[in-house]
């Protein structure tokens, strides 16, 4: 589907379908996701609460609630088909291969355990050689904690969670996900809970460690703005589905799929001019989605034929790709 | 021009700290701000977590009393708490809060929660009080099958719609807004956003918005004042205000800002790189309080407070480079 490039994929989900199992029913959240990244890539995933951002990465690690089920697709990580991982392979994926950062590190950290001692259990889990070593630890969490511009990375260590403030608890993350090598880092919404200018100062720092570390990156977050200024790639989901993808710069220029256009009008400009109305309607009901292209019942072009069948991706050229009918004729030209 | 409608004077509130290793200091939640907002403006209130902006909405409708300072409302001084503020001035300042979800009762449906503003300021339409409601409902366009729905039941959205309704409920002539929108979605917040203008046209409110987006600012305040450590930092009209900032901070929030097109990264201007973080209210600073994190700050800057100066009409920094 896409153009392929020279590098090898890390992450790679063809048609991935997700449900809950629920007292008032199945909950069917993804509805065939299409998702790929590329060793180095740095990749967002952009939309609204609910569109199923988190269920996505979360399926990547094999992390989802008990009652959930995937009756279709595959997650292939570096070629390996994380679905059907057990035990010490699973272990090792989310050890050494992938890990994760959440939107709210009060949560991710445990109060009762110095920054110290978690950051030494994450580091000999990694199951790298000599990470056994009590002082190698040592010596690889101060070294992660100075290359997020941590102070006194020491005094860090032997802190407990509540010492710090947001942000410095956020690069404490960073700092543990990033402090032995991984191919692919997952952050979740890493800066929500932040001030823009601490915001500004995280990102920079999760930019640069995971550059430096020749990793991938997933970042989901619900605002454009962060994406643009962070990724090389945009994915935009919807209700279960990815119904646009290009890169960056490109998806900046010109958005192709309605909701895209619209979630755009709906961002308040530094340079003003309004905001627009807004997108009417809400997301669907997950318990009774509509048949065809989820977006059509809040969609202004939608056909027939959008409330009957689901759009694949169609090939626009400069590796974009969008999830809408609208767009077959365009494709078949070019 | 409108006659001003709320103004602050000298504002501050300060708490004591009555317990723990600080006991006897204070937490300086506001140390002395002034403003003043016209008949059918938006003043815009900027700040990071721990700023005081809160603080500020809270003591104008009367959650806290006034350390020192005042607050004048329509001519008549109400910086008392609300317990000792007469019924009419409740009744012309109303509130919207940040989060719905803990600010309307679960346990009551949408009419109750409408029904009961309007009994205790004795508003209520004898010979229609469902139509009344309705009425309401109208005016943030929720229909009449929301009447008997519990805040549970509803969106984040519409949560926030009917907080609005609440607040208009008495016909106020003030609405502060704190950070309405903060939890929604873009898309839900580009609805709330235009509701708020749209009634703030038809009715002539004035409102008092607390944020943390200046882009959002940009698109709705008539003004906009930049609140650091309980001081304001820079307060100017919306187009000069984004168009020539002065305060380093002011230049440092702008830079930080992630924006979705080229204009707007213009927008930003020369680029203040953020470095620090906000400081503990308790112990602030001696001198200039933007100094720990100032790219410019000199030695003036770490022994005397600048005070506020008017660069030009309506735009006043508090900074001694002020360039």
């Amino acid at each position: 589907m896409r153009t392929p490039t020279d590098r090898p994929p890390v992450v790679d989900i063809r048609d991935l379908h997700v449900e809950f199992k629920t007292y008032a029913g199945k909950v069917r959240v993804l509805n065939g996701v299409n998702f790929t990244v590329y060793a180095g890539e740095k990749v967002a995933i952009v939309g609204e609460t609910g569109c199923g951002k988190t269920t996505t990465v979360k399926s990547i690690l094999r992390i989802l609630a008990k009652n959930s089920r995937v009756p279709r697709g595959e997650i292939l990580f570096r070629g390996r088909n994380v679905l059907g991982m057990k035990g010490d392979e699973l272990k090792k994926l989310r050890g050494a291969g992938a890990s994760m950062i959440f939107q709210d590190p009060t949560m991710s950290l445990n109060p009762v355990f110095t920054i110290g001692e978690q950051m030494f259990e994450a580091i000999r889990n990694s199951g790298r050689e000599g990470c056994g070593k009590r002082d190698t630890q040592q010596e690889l969490a101060v070294l992660a904690l100075k290359q997020t511009s941590m102070p006194d990375p020491e005094r860090i260590l032997i802190s407990y969670p509540f010492q710090l403030s947001g942000g410095m608890r956020q690069r404490v993350c960073i700092a543990m996900s990033l402090a032995t090598p991984r191919e692919m880092v997952i952050a979740d919404e890493p800066t929500t809970n932040l001030d823009v200018t601490i915001q500004d100062q995280v990102l920079k720092i999760l930019k640069d460690r995971v550059e430096s570390k020749h990793s991938s990156l997933i970042l989901i977050t619900h605002s454009l703005g962060v994406a643009r200024e962070t990724t090389d790639r945009v994915y935009v989901m919807y209700a279960g589905n990815m119904i646009e993808t290009a890169p960056t710069e490109e998806i900046f220029r010109r958005q192709a799929h309605p909701y895209t256009q619209a979630l755009m009008r709906c961002i308040p400009r530094l340079t003003g001019g309004g905001v627009a109305e807004g997108i009417p309607g809400r997301i669907p009901n997950y318990l009774k989605p509509p048949a065809g292209c989820r977006f059509a019942p809040r969609c202004p072009q939608a056909e027939k034929r959008c409330h009957e069948e689901k759009p694949e991706f169609a090939d626009l050229g400069n590796e974009h790709f969008v999830a809408c009918f609208s767009y077959e004729q365009e494709e078949k030209k070019g | 021009m409108n006659e001003i409608i709320l103004e602050a004077r000298g504002l501050k509130k300060y708490f004591p700290i009555t317990r723990g290793a600080q006991k006897g200091l204070f937490v300086k939640a506001i140390d002395g701000i002034d403003f003043a907002i016209r008949e059918g403006e938006t003043l815009g209130l900027v700040g990071e977590s721990g700023s005081g902006k809160s603080t500020t909405a809270y003591n104008v409708i009367g959650m806290y009393k006034a350390t020192a300072g005042q607050i004048i409302f329509k001519g008549q001084d109400i910086s008392m708490a609300s317990g000792e503020r007469p019924l009419w001035m409740k009744r012309e300042i109303q509130m919207v809060f940040q989060d719905p979800g803990t600010t309307l009762n679960p346990q009551r449906n949408v009419r109750q929660i409408l029904s009961l503003p309007l009994s205790i300021h004795k508003m209520t339409d004898a010979h229609d009080p469902v139509g009344q409601i309705l009425r309401l409902l109208d005016t943030v366009e929720l229909s009449a099958e929301y009447l008997y729905k519990y805040p549970m039941s509803l969106g984040g959205g519409e949560r926030q719609m009917l907080a609005i309704a609440r607040a208009i409920s008495t016909n106020p002539s003030m609405i502060v807004l704190d950070e309405p929108t903060s939890s929604l979605d873009v898309s839900v917040q580009a609805k709330i956003i235009n509701m708020l203008l749209r009634l703030q046209r038809q009715r002539n409110l004035s409102y008092l918005f607390i944020t943390h987006d200046l882009s959002l600012m940009r698109n709705l305040a008539t003004k906009v004042a930049i609140m650091y450590l309980g001081k304001i930092a820079e307060i100017a009209p919306v187009d000069v205000f984004f168009s020539e900032p002065r305060h380093p901070y002011t230049k440092m929030l702008l830079s930080s800002i992630p924006v979705i097109s080229e204009e707007e990264e213009l927008a930003r201007h020369n680029k203040v790189e953020s470095q620090g973080e906000i400081p503990s209210p308790v112990n602030v600073p001696p001198g200039c309080s933007f100094n720990t994190r100032c790219p410019y700050a000199n030695e003036l800057c770490h022994q005397d407070d600048p005070v506020m100066r008017e660069v030009s009409a309506g735009h006043l920094v508090r900074c001694h480079l002020r360039e």
